[in-house]
């Protein structure tokens, strides 16, 4: 893969509402500033609003507020204005679908524009064959989508959004069908892209554990509100966790410099 | 199941051995495809000496190229029938394969076409509506009013799903829902209109909505060789965009496709396809469903490959139920609608019942 610059921007994202129009999912949002070449993970609960955040960064549900990545403001650009800077991975890739696994990145290269560019074919099947090699699933590139395995699936997911090189890259639960020796090839292979290129990461974890070892800041969401945010150690806590997820829970400094968080019980009503 | 490349590739492969295999796949569906060109055109000329008259396939091939070569009667059947029929049996497969191929897509549903979402069944009850009213404009001559009230529906129904489709929170699955209903409503009409109709109106319906290629006239191979002349290049520069929608709409719209301008402009091009066939040959089943699955399976996904193999593909069967459809009986012209559907029935069912092994 060609060296891309490093890039100096940073996404600020500040008084963000959105959602549906019957129920506000998020409202008057801030988000820690996020700076170019640095790994961020979205946790909490389920229906905290992470996904629909997700999207509505991504630029796929209508938001109001400002999403500032260098000096553009990204609310209100067209899709294909945004799709120049941003790439979203949502957590599944659909099924029944005949298309090889080059051919599936050759089209996320070849959608529209991305950055100042617009490929080829050729340079597009190219780009595609170093991202599969990067990835190391080279060897499934003529496979068909529908033979892979789930974890397979995902891998292929994530290839077709790092071949468009975005400046912001969403992941949506990224490493959930993975195994163990994959969900850490994943993890170093994004943690190592955001440094080189630049990029600024942002996905949706579920396990903590992983998230705070990888990440050089969390969010933790709870009812479309941040409840706790910083640096791992930081954000999260025992309160942290017995507030947002309602466990009890033990977080160690273990003597490798990592998190280790033991989650014992549920917080129980009458321990509220 | 479909023609998907399997990895013949070592897991140690090089990116360049990879590059070289996918190279030599692309020049395989490029060949495919030129094959696919090459049955059509010998499917056509079987259509094109297939019929009840008592010439010789040398005669009938030989008068296309020279009309000198033939008597004036001869000739007569050869450019007033044997040839509109055979071009019009293209041209309606290559349009309702095409209009599937892009409404399978869409709609992300394989069992999507212009016959099985009510296209169809709207211009019957537009053919039908003209047919026993009788009803007349000033301009507009009065063989055209049948098929120009039918593409008006036609349209209409498509500009409905349309609706449907762009209305928030309407899922792909309430457009194929409403599609289903308004083949109901349609045929249902159309009965009504059969029940009221005088003897000779009601001839001429059932003939109609039977679907027969006998109707066929220069003026409407003409009209319907420019619709496809005219949609097609615009199928083709989206194809990019419709390949990268089978990667999932959210997917899609954050590698930059405007989802929903992507499907208005498809359903338009659907409609206009699909209504200006039906207009001229009524309702002929399954060609828009069989065609692209086809072509699918031949070629996989890629739309750069699969709209024109859908095209060829759906130009062909067609070609071969017009053959058939004057060959199963001799002597007796049979619409082409009824080959179509007993072909059309089985690979419906088929592709019914292979569904779920794939979620």
């Amino acid at each position: 893969m060609e060296a891309t610059a490093v890039r100096e921007d940073s996404l600020q994202v500040s008084h963000l509402s959105t959602g549906y129009s019957d129920r506000k999912v998020i409202q008057d949002l801030d988000l820690p500033v996020f700076r170019a070449g640095e790994v961020h993970s979205l946790v909490g609960p389920n229906a905290a609003g992470k996904s629909t955040l997700m999207r509505a960064l991504a630029g796929l549900q209508k938001a109001t507020g400002s999403v500032r990545l260098g000096g553009q403001e990204l609310i209100g650009l067209s899709l294909a204005e945004h799709a120049r800077r941003v790439t979203y991975m949502p957590q599944t890739l659909p099924q029944g679908v005949a298309l090889s696994v080059l051919e599936s990145l050759v089209a996320a290269l070849r959608a529209s524009a991305i950055g100042e560019r617009s490929e080829s074919h050729d340079a597009a099947e190219r780009r595609a064959v170093a991202v599969l090699e990067r990835v190391g699933i080279l060897h499934l590139a003529l496979e068909g989508l529908d033979h892979l395995s789930g974890g397979q699936r995902q891998l292929v997911s994530l290839a077709q959004a790092l071949a468009r090189e975005p400046r912001v890259l969403l992941l949506d639960e990224p490493i959930s069908a993975l195994d163990l020796h994959h969900q850490l090839r994943v993890m170093r292979l994004v943690h190592d892209l955001a440094r080189e290129r630049g990029m600024i990461v942002l996905m949706v974890l579920h396990d903590l554990q992983i998230a705070a070892r990888w990440s050089d800041g969390i969010v933790m969401l709870s009812r479309g509100a941040v409840s706790a945010t910083g640096k791992p150690a930081e954000a999260i806590t025992p309160e942290a966790l017995a507030r947002v997820y309602g466990v009890q829970a033990r977080v160690e400094h273990c003597s490798r410099g990592g998190l280790q968080i033991m989650v014992d019980d549920v917080v129980t009503a009458d321990a509220m | 199941m479909h023609a998907q490349p399997r990895a013949g590739a070592q897991p140690a492969a090089t990116a360049e051995e990879v590059l070289a295999q996918y190279r030599r796949l692309v020049g395989r569906r490029i060949a495919i495809v030129a094959g696919l060109a090459l049955a059509c055109i010998a499917a056509f000329a079987l259509d094109l000496v297939t019929g009840p008259s008592a010439l010789t396939a040398m005669q009938v091939l030989g008068g296309v190229i020279s009309p000198d070569s033939l008597t004036p009667p001869q000739a007569a059947i050869v450019w007033q029938v044997r040839l509109p029929y055979a071009l019009i049996a293209v041209l309606v497969g290559a349009a309702l394969s095409l209009a599937g191929a892009e409404m399978q897509t869409i709609l992300n549903n394989p069992l999507a076409s212009p016959f099985t979402l009510g296209v169809s069944s709207a211009a019957s009850f537009g053919a039908a509506l003209a047919i026993v009213s009788g009803i007349s404009l000033p301009f507009i001559p009065v063989d055209w009013m049948v098929p120009l009230n039918a593409f008006a529906f036609a349209f209409g129904s498509v500009l409905l799903l349309q609706l449907m489709a762009s209305r928030r929170g309407a899922g792909v699955e309430t457009v194929v829902l409403l599609g289903i209903a308004l083949v109901f409503a349609f045929n249902a009409l159309v009965a009504l209109m059969q029940f009221v109709s005088s003897q000779e109106a009601l001839q001429q319906l059932v003939f109609w909505s039977m679907g027969s290629l006998s109707r066929a006239t220069w003026g409407n191979v003409w009209v319907l060789g420019l619709v496809l002349l005219l949609v097609t290049p615009f199928s083709m520069l989206a194809a990019g965009r419709l390949t990268s929608l089978r990667l999932g709409e959210d997917r899609a719209r954050s590698f930059g496709v405007d989802v929903g301008r992507l499907r208005f402009m498809a359903l338009l091009r659907v409609s206009l396809l699909a209504a200006t066939s039906v207009a001229f040959v009524g309702t002929i089943g399954f060609i828009g469903l069989v065609g692209p699955h086809m072509a699918r399976l031949l070629l996989g996904e890629d739309h750069r490959f699969l709209l024109p193999a859908s095209v060829l593909c759906g130009a062909l069967i067609m070609s071969l139920a017009s053959a058939a459809s004057k060959a199963i009986v001799p002597g007796v012209l049979m619409p082409v609608g009824i080959v179509t559907a007993i072909v059309g029935v089985p690979v419906f069912l088929f592709l019914i019942f292979r569904r779920p092994e794939r979620s």
